[in-house]
């Protein structure tokens, strides 16, 4: 029998550290193709489609941006969350609790319609995603609640909420009783970029900018230094004089109003009126994003134009290929399970080693005594 | 009399697979592992056992292969935590959009075919008595799984040598790691039966409470499994409450929705979810008590030095 044992590095690999999200990308890749060719299709043609065609023509790189800007927006916040050390997976319902917040304009003051409208959505719209972060922060902060379950519970609530509201009081009076909210006038739109060549909207913008801003806060601010050393060791960052509590309230905050901008920008951006359903799980690829970025705002960009691709490619592939766009969702879960394994690496150096056969036996006689009754029952 | 026992029957149905989620999760998180994936294994659970049944006709053997498939996803989450000492939270989230991908990927041609149903236990005359007989004596075979496993879970942690150990390794890793205990190979075995216990919840969501299969049929239960635990301060007893406690709460709102009260349906099918928070609340603001029960390794990685 084979076993595996990990042995501490002296000092974190570098080069793995730069390495890690490429092997990790190119694994899930590999497991990619043959999960294609165990449905029966041809690996090379399902993974050109997933992942070059898309960039071959223009209004798909387009499409590739729409897709890409809340995930690197989501992706960039919740990397402040994880370097922290504060679980926040309930960004999906951030997102849509920011897009009902900003939607407030275009949907119920129809009237309202200026310039101004637009600045005023995306505030609404960050404050919406930061309070709902805030209610998970508020319960761990003060009663020590497990912000993981609560920030994730708030998800379904947040759901609940969106199609209570699209198919009741936001419903669109003149829309066949479609339960879709009225389409957004022209001054609640995020404009397109270059509306001759395709639909990518400042949305994309937005978000590098975002998380550029993100970075420098991290790197080159002392409240950078903050977040890093709490996440690090939280007895260092008393020791420091930083508040682990003050820590809670500033990264999910951060977190939730970028995901609130990242909900505005699509409901307001591409589907221009709000449906039952406005996100495709983009808030749950954001954790993808944000360990695929290695919890750095700069990474989330890269690794949040490499998840879109997976949406977009999952598309065409349905459509040309007849490949289930289910197939994604379970590249984008192959690829994180890699990324986690590869950053292993960076810290632990992987020694393989035989073990005579004698002893494998008297150990498995030994694991088998004692498994535990109740394990027995349950098989 | 006839309505209060139709009641407390789908109350019974709705809590079982939170029982037999959250049972399992217990054994695993006191031996210090965390696994955020329950979700995706239940999913796994509920769709293999679907299509097992499905294809052989036999419920059973759809149920062994939930739990099959269950454990092979505790399996990959043991590997990488266990074996190659990966984040627990972020392993185990992985875990959870891996298993809803995958099983939607599985259960796509078998949406909307009816499934089978085990055959509901019936022992002559004891079945019949008034009441008791159908509500204890006529239900599943998981039904009875998910009390066999708390009364097996309760007497192998608190009466058993190696429950002892499981705990001792749940509160601090390196003592019984110095004390010569095999911590990897335990958790391993702890992971495993999270696995078949997550496999179990999911065929008796999609074999017994709705014999169908439908996307995303968990609907979050694995979550709220992972809250009962918390719930229940890691007691097996407690978890037995809360389940049926979680039960009735999600039986209250469907009969609430039935019945027309005036509250938007979506408020109520909240409740759950809200419910879960404000127990969690109540729970943790008792300081004491979860410092008690927490096992002190939880959610930490592991690696033996040699």
């Amino acid at each position: 029998m084979i076993r595996v044992e990990l042995l501490r590095r002296d000092n974190p690999s570098r080069a793995l550290r730069l390495l890690s999200p490429l092997i990790g990308l190119s694994l899930a890749l590999i497991t990619g193709a043959i999960m294609f060719s165990l449905m029966g299709k041809n690996p090379a043609a399902a993974l050109y489609v997933y992942f070059i065609e898309p960039l071959t023509e223009a209004w798909s790189v387009h499409e590739l941006l729409i897709k890409a800007a809340p995930l690197i927006l989501m992706g960039a916040g919740l990397s402040i969350c994880y370097l922290s050390n504060n679980w926040n997976i309930g960004a999906e319902g951030q997102f849509i609790m920011g897009a009902l917040a900003g939607s407030i304009f275009p949907v119920l003051f129809t009237d309202f319609q200026n310039p101004m409208v637009l600045p005023l959505m995306f505030i609404f719209a960050v404050a919406g995603g930061a309070l709902w972060a805030g209610i998970p922060a508020l319960l761990k902060a003060r009663f020590n609640t497990n912000e993981i379950l609560v920030s994730l519970m708030l998800v379904y609530v947040a759901e609940r909420i969106l199609d209570y509201l699209v198919r009741g009081p936001w419903r669109n009076p003149g829309g066949m009783n479609f339960p879709e909210s009225v389409r957004f006038h022209s001054y609640a739109r995020v404009p397109e970029i270059m509306p001759w060549d395709g639909r990518a909207n400042l949305g994309i913008v937005i978000a590098i900018l975002v998380a550029i801003a993100l970075w420098f806060m991290l790197s080159r601010t002392l409240k950078g230094f903050e977040v890093k050393v709490i996440g690090a060791s939280p007895r260092a960052g008393r020791f420091a004089g930083f508040s682990s509590k003050g820590m809670i309230f500033f990264s999910f905050l951060v977190a939730g109003g970028c995901a609130g901008l990242a909900g505005i920008i699509e409901v307001a951006g591409a589907s221009a009126q709000l449906r039952p359903i406005i996100s495709p799980g983009y808030g749950f690829t954001a954790i993808i994003v944000a360990f695929l970025g290695r919890l750095n705002p700069l990474g989330a960009i890269a690794a949040g134009l490499i998840l879109a691709l997976t949406y977009l490619g999952g598309e065409a592939a349905q459509i040309s290929l007849q490949i289930s766009d289910k197939a994604s969702r379970v590249f984008q879960g192959t690829l994180l399970l890699y990324i986690l394994a590869c950053d292993t690496l960076i810290h632990y150096r992987i020694r393989f080693s035989r073990k005579p056969a004698a002893k494998g036996i008297e150990q498995a006689a030994a694991s088998s005594e004692q498994q535990p009754p109740a394990a027995e029952r349950a098989v | 009399m006839e309505l209060t026992l139709a009641i407390l029957l789908t109350i019974i149905t709705a809590a079982t697979p939170l029982l037999l989620a959250a049972t399992g999760e217990l054994v695993v998180e006191r031996s210090g592992v965390l696994n955020l994936g329950v979700e995706g294994m239940m999913i796994m659970g509920a769709v293999g056992g679907f299509v097992m049944a499905y294809l052989t006709g036999n419920p059973l053997l759809g149920i062994a292969f939930a739990v099959l498939l269950g454990m092979a996803m505790a399996l990959l989450f043991g590997f990488l935590v266990l074996t190659f000492a990966t984040n627990q939270y972020a392993t185990g989230l992985a875990l959870t959009i891996l298993g809803l991908g995958l099983a939607a990927l599985i259960g796509e041609g078998f949406v909307g075919r009816a499934g089978i149903r085990p055959p509901n236990l019936y022992i002559p005359g004891i079945s019949d008595i008034p009441f008791i007989g159908p509500l204890l004596f006529g239900r599943d075979v998981l039904f009875y799984i998910s009390i066999t496993l708390v009364a097996g879970v309760m007497w192998f942690l608190f009466r058993t040598r190696q429950g002892l150990t499981l705990r001792a390794i749940g509160d601090n890793h390196h003592s019984a790691h110095a004390l010569g205990i095999k911590v990897i190979r335990y958790r391993y075995l702890a992971v495993l039966f999270g696995g078949a216990c997550a496999g179990l919840a999911g065929a008796h969501l999609s074999l017994v409470y709705t014999p169908q299969w439908s996307e995303n049929m968990t609907a979050g239960r694995g979550w709220i499994a992972l809250a009962l635990v918390v719930f229940a301060s890691w007691r097996p007893l407690r978890v037995l409450a809360g389940a049926y406690l979680f039960g009735a709460v999600s039986i209250g709102q469907l009969h609430a929705q039935a019945i027309g009260i005036a509250i938007p349906s979506q408020a109520l099918s909240a409740l759950p979810y809200v419910a879960t928070i404000i127990v969690l609340v109540i729970i943790s603001q008792n300081r004491r008590l979860t410092m008690i029960n927490t096992p002190a390794s939880l959610g930490k990685s592991f690696v033996p030095d040699r």
